[in-house]
C-alpha cells in the first residue's frame, strides 16, 4: 500500500514541481550552501521593516500562517493595506509602539542562494545597533524617504558603512509613490548622495541607487510601471547579481586557536590538533608558520575538517590543523605564515564605538577581547571624539557616551598581534567588556 | 587527498560557536530532545571536536509524553557516540507538587519543562546550555543572541541584550548566571533538512510518512494517543498517512498529511511548503506573544 502511494507521490510531485518552477520564480532554492548577509539602515519611518516584509512577500517567503497573522494584525489596527513591518517586529513592545527596538534577523532564499537580513532599528541607539548589524553583513541597504531626501541620519549611516568598510551599498530611495514617482526629485537625491561619496575617505565601494515604493512593491522584486524612466535593476535583481568573490577582502591568513584537541585515545594517541576558524587568505599543508605570542616556528603538517584531510583551506573554514613540531600552543594563540607577521604591541590606538550606558572614561579598565583572546586593558586617554556625520569633525572630550565614536589610546596587560582593520577585518577588530557588568561595552577598530 | 576544504558558512559558524563554548565555559550541556534540530547539533559538535569525543553531556527534559520512537533513537545515539545523558522528568516535578499539570482540551506539559530545566541547571551547575533553537522559527526568537545570558532565575531580558559584533562571543557571566547558546541560530528549517540529507544522518522515523491513528481539531491533525492527549467524545479517530515536521511533546505537536517517505521527499516537501514549521506547534498559537512570554520565564 505504502509503496504504491510512494510511486504515485513521486509521479505527482515531479509533475507539480515543474509547474511551480515557472509560477513561483523565487520559491525554489538550490542547495548551494551560499549565503548573502545584508543589513538595513534608515531613520524612523523610512520603511525598513516594510521593505523587508515586501521582499518576503514578493519572493513568496511568507508562509500562509505568517501571512494570515499579518492580515489579522493589520485588520486589528484598522489598516486597509497589509502592514508588512509586522513580519519582522517580534517583541510585544515593538508591535505596540510600531517601532523596531532590537536587531532582528530575517531569512529567505531564492533559486540562487540564501539571504540573511539584519533589520536594525533606526531611532534611539542607532549607532550601536547599526554597527552591530553591519559588522556581520556583506551588503548594506540605506533607506531614504524620498520626501525628505538626504538627511543627517543618511550621512551617519553612510559614515558607519565606511567606518566598517562595507563594499556593497544599495541606496533605496523609498516612498516614491508619495512624490508621484518624480524623476527629477529622485535625481536630486542621488546627486546629494554622490556628494557624500566624493567626500568619503573609503573609496573601494560600489554604491547602487534604486527608486522604490516598499509599501506597494515598486522595484522591490518586480519592475515598476510607475517608474518606467528608471532603467536599472530592481532591488532583488541587483542583490541576486552581487558576487561574493567581488566583495570578499583580500587579506593575509590569520588562524586563531579556539581550542586544542587532544583525544588521548588508542587510535589517536599523539594527536594534538589546533581548532579554529581561518580569517583571511589561505593556509596550505607545508606552509612555514609562526605561533604567536611565543614566536616559535614550525610547518603545517595537516589540515582537516571533521574526518577528512585536505591540502588547503581558505577564509571562513572551521578547520583543525596539526604542526610538524611539538610546540606549545594554547587557546587564543595566533598561527600565521612566517613571512606575513602581524603587528605586535602593548600600546594600541583604535577607533572605539561605545555601546554601553556607562560612559567610557580615561584610566578605567576593561577586558579586551580580540577574536577569542581575552586580555586586561586600561584606557590611557581619549584622543578625541569623532563626529559620525559626513564631516568627521573631531572634538576634545573627557568621556565617550553610548553611540559615540572616538579615537582612544589603550594599554594592554600583554602584547597582542593584530592588523589594522583596513587590512584584515577579522584580526583588526575587538570588543571591550565591562569587568563589573560583563556586558559588551564597546567595539574597537585598530588604526 | 582532498584538495581544499569546501566552505559551508552555516556549518563553519556553528562549529566555531561550539568551540567557543568549549573554550569559555566550565560545564556546558547540550539540550537534547531527540528532534531533528538537536540531532543536527550533535552532528555539528562531533565535527567541531573530531577526533576527540564531544566534550559535553546531553540533557533531556522528559515530559513523559514523548513519541516512543524519539526516545529509542535518543538512547541509540547516546550509546553509539559514547556520550553521557542526563534525563530530568517533568513527572517527578508534578509528583513532588512543584508544578501543576494543565487540565482540559489543550492540556500540555510543554510549559512545565521550564521548571525542570532550571532545576537541572542548578543541580548540575551547568553554565552553558546549548540549544537547537533557530531565529527563523518564531519572531521573538529572531531577536535572540547566539550567546544569550540568563539570570539566576533563567529569565531572558530581551530589552537589554549584549551586542554581538563580528563573530566575537562574550560569554562572561557571574556565578549563578548561565548562558543559552544557539549554534544554528542562522539556519532555516530547509537548511536543517538539507543538511540531514547531505550528511545522510539518521533521524527518528516519525519524521517520515507513516500510518497513524489521528483525530482532527481546529484544522490540525492530532495524534490519537488518549493517555497523553485529551480528546472529546465527538472527536473521531481515523487512520491517516502523516508525518511530523517538528517533534515536541505529543500534546503540543500536530502532524501533517504527507507522503514523504524518505529524506529526499521531505526536503522537496519543505521547499514547496506554504505553512511554517511552528504553524504545527499548538503552544505558539495561544497568543501572539506566546514565545516571548515563555522565554522571559526561562524557556529556551
Amino acid at each position: 500500500m505504502i509503496n504504491v502511494l510512494k510511486q504515485q507521490w513521486k509521479k505527482e510531485n515531479n509533475k507539480d514541481t515543474s509547474r511551480k518552477h515557472t509560477a513561483k520564480r523565487f520559491k525554489m532554492k538550490e542547495n548551494k550552501d551560499k549565503v548573502l548577509k545584508i543589513s538595513t539602515a534608515g531613520s524612523v519611518d523610512d520603511g525598513k521593516s516594510t521593505l523587508i516584509g515586501r521582499i518576503l512577500y514578493d519572493t513568496h517567503s511568507l508562509t500562509d500562517d505568517k501571512l494570515e497573522a499579518i492580515k489579522n494584525s493589520s485588520k486589528k489596527k484598522g489598516y486597509d493595506y497589509l502592514d508588512f513591518s509586522l513580519a519582522t517586529d517580534g517583541l510585544v513592545a515593538e508591535r505596540e509602539q510600531g517601532i523596531t527596538i532590537d536587531v532582528a534577523h530575517i531569512y529567505f532564499s531564492t533559486p540562487n542562494r540564501s539571504y540573511i537580513i539584519a533589520d536594525t532599528p533606526g531611532h534611539v541607539e542607532y549607532t550601536r545597533n547599526m554597527v552591530t548589524g553591519t559588522s556581520t553583513s556583506q551588503v548594506s541597504i540605506i533607506l531614504i524617504d524620498a520626501r525628505k531626501g538626504v538627511i543627517e541620519q543618511t550621512k551617519r549611516h553612510f559614515f558607519i558603512n565606511n567606518l566598517l568598510r562595507t563594499k556593497e551599498i544599495v541606496v533605496a530611495v523609498n516612498k516614491m509613490d508619495l512624490i508621484d514617482f518624480d524623476q527629477e526629485k529622485y535625481n536630486t537625491i542621488v546627486a546629494d548622495f554622490e556628494t557624500l561619496i566624493t567626500g568619503s575617505e573609503f573609496k573601494d565601494q560600489n554604491v547602487t541607487f534604486i527608486p522604490v515604493s516598499a509599501l506597494h512593491g515598486d522595484n522591490v522584486v518586480e519592475k515598476s510601471k510607475n517608474l518606467a524612466w528608471y532603467k536599472g535593476l530592481t532591488m532583488m535583481e541587483h542583490l541576486e547579481g552581487v558576487r561574493l568573490e567581488d566583495i570578499q577582502e583580500e587579506a593575509k591568513a590569520r588562524f586563531q586557536v579556539q581550542t586544542v584537541i587532544r583525544p588521548k585515545t588508542e587510535e589517536h594517541h599523539d594527536f594534538r590538533g589546533y581548532a579554529g576558524k581561518l580569517k583571511g587568505g589561505e593556509l596550505k599543508v607545508g606552509d612555514d608558520v609562526t605561533v604567536l605570542p611565543s614566536g616559535r616556528k614550525s610547518q603545517i603538517k595537516s589540515i582537516s575538517f571533521f574526518d577528512q584531510e585536505y591540502l588547503a583551506a581558505s577564509e571562513g573554514s572551521s578547520i583543525t590543523i596539526t604542526l610538524m613540531d611539538d610546540v606549545n600552543v594554547s587557546r587564543g594563540d595566533l598561527i600565521v605564515k612566517s613571512e606575513e607577521l602581524p603587528k605586535e604591541s602593548k600600546n594600541i590606538t583604535a577607533k572605539i564605538c561605545w555601546m554601553d550606558n556607562q560612559p567610557l572614561l580615561a584610566s578605567s579598565t576593561y577586558f579586551l577581547q580580540h577574536g577569542v583572546k581575552l586580555v586586561k586593558s586600561k584606557i590611557k586617554s581619549i584622543t578625541h571624539k569623532i563626529s559620525t556625520d559626513a564631516t568627521g569633525e573631531i572634538e576634545k572630550v573627557s568621556e565617550l557616551n553610548m553611540n559615540d565614536l572616538g579615537l582612544v589610546e589603550i594599554q594592554l596587560a600583554q602584547p597582542l598581534h593584530f592588523d589594522s582593520y583596513n587590512e584584515n577585518k577579522g584580526n583588526g577588530a575587538f570588543i571591550l567588556i565591562d569587568s563589573k557588568s560583563n556586558t559588551t561595552a564597546g567595539v574597537g577598530f585598530w588604526e | 587527498m582532498n584538495e581544499k576544504v569546501i566552505n559551508n558558512p552555516l556549518e563553519d559558524e556553528a562549529i566555531y560557536i561550539f568551540r567557543e563554548v568549549a573554550g569559555q565555559f566550565d560545564k556546558p550541556v547540550i539540550l537534547f530532545s531527540g528532534g531533528k534540530d538537536s540531532i543536527t547539533l550533535v552532528r555539528l559538535a562531533q565535527k567541531a571536536f573530531y577526533p576527540a569525543k564531544i566534550p559535553f553531556p546531553l540533557l533531556h527534559i522528559d515530559t513523559g509524553h514523548n513519541f516512543p520512537e524519539t526516545i529509542e533513537f535518543r538512547d541509540q545515539l547516546v550509546e553509539e557516540l559514547g556520550l553521557e545523558l542526563h534525563v530530568h522528568y517533568v513527572q517527578d516535578n508534578i509528583d513532588a507538587g512543584n508544578v501543576q499539570e494543565e487540565k482540559g482540551r489543550y492540556a500540555s506539559r510543554n510549559m512545565l519543562q521550564t521548571d525542570s530545566l532550571l532545576q537541572a541547571i542548578e543541580k548540575h551547575g551547568f553554565d552553558a546550555c546549548i540549544g537547537g533553537a533557530r531565529r527563523d522559527e518564531e519572531k521573538a526568537r529572531a531577536k535572540e543572541r547566539v550567546f544569550s545570558v540568563r539570570d539566576d532565575f533563567g529569565q531572558w531580558d530581551e530589552k537589554n541584550q549584549r551586542p554581538e559584533v563580528f563573530d566575537m562571543l562574550n560569554g562572561r557571566i557571574d556565578f549563578g548566571q548561565n548562558v543559552r547558546v544557539f549554534p544554528i541560530s542562522n539556519w532555516t528549517e530547509l537548511d536543517v533538512w538539507s543538511y540531514i540529507q547531505k550528511e545522510k544522518m539518521e533521524i527518528p522515523s516519525i519524521y517520515f510518512a507513516h500510518k497513524r491513528k489521528v483525530f482532527e481539531r481546529d484544522g490540525m491533525i492530532w495524534s490519537a494517543h488518549d493517555e497523553y492527549v485529551f480528546r472529546e467524545n465527538d472527536e473521531i479517530v481515523t487512520e491517516k498517512i502523516v508525518r511530523f515536521r517538528t517533534v515536541g511533546d505529543m500534546s503540543c505537536t500536530a502532524a501533517v498529511e504527507s507522503l514523504a517517505f524518505d529524506i529526499d521527499n521531505v526536503v522537496e516537501e519543505i521547499r514547496e511548503s506554504s505553512i511554517s514549521e511552528r504553524g504545527a506547534r499548538i503552544d505558539d498559537k495561544r497568543s501572539e506573544a506566546a514565545m516571548e512570554k515563555r522565554k522571559q520565564q526561562g524557556y529556551f
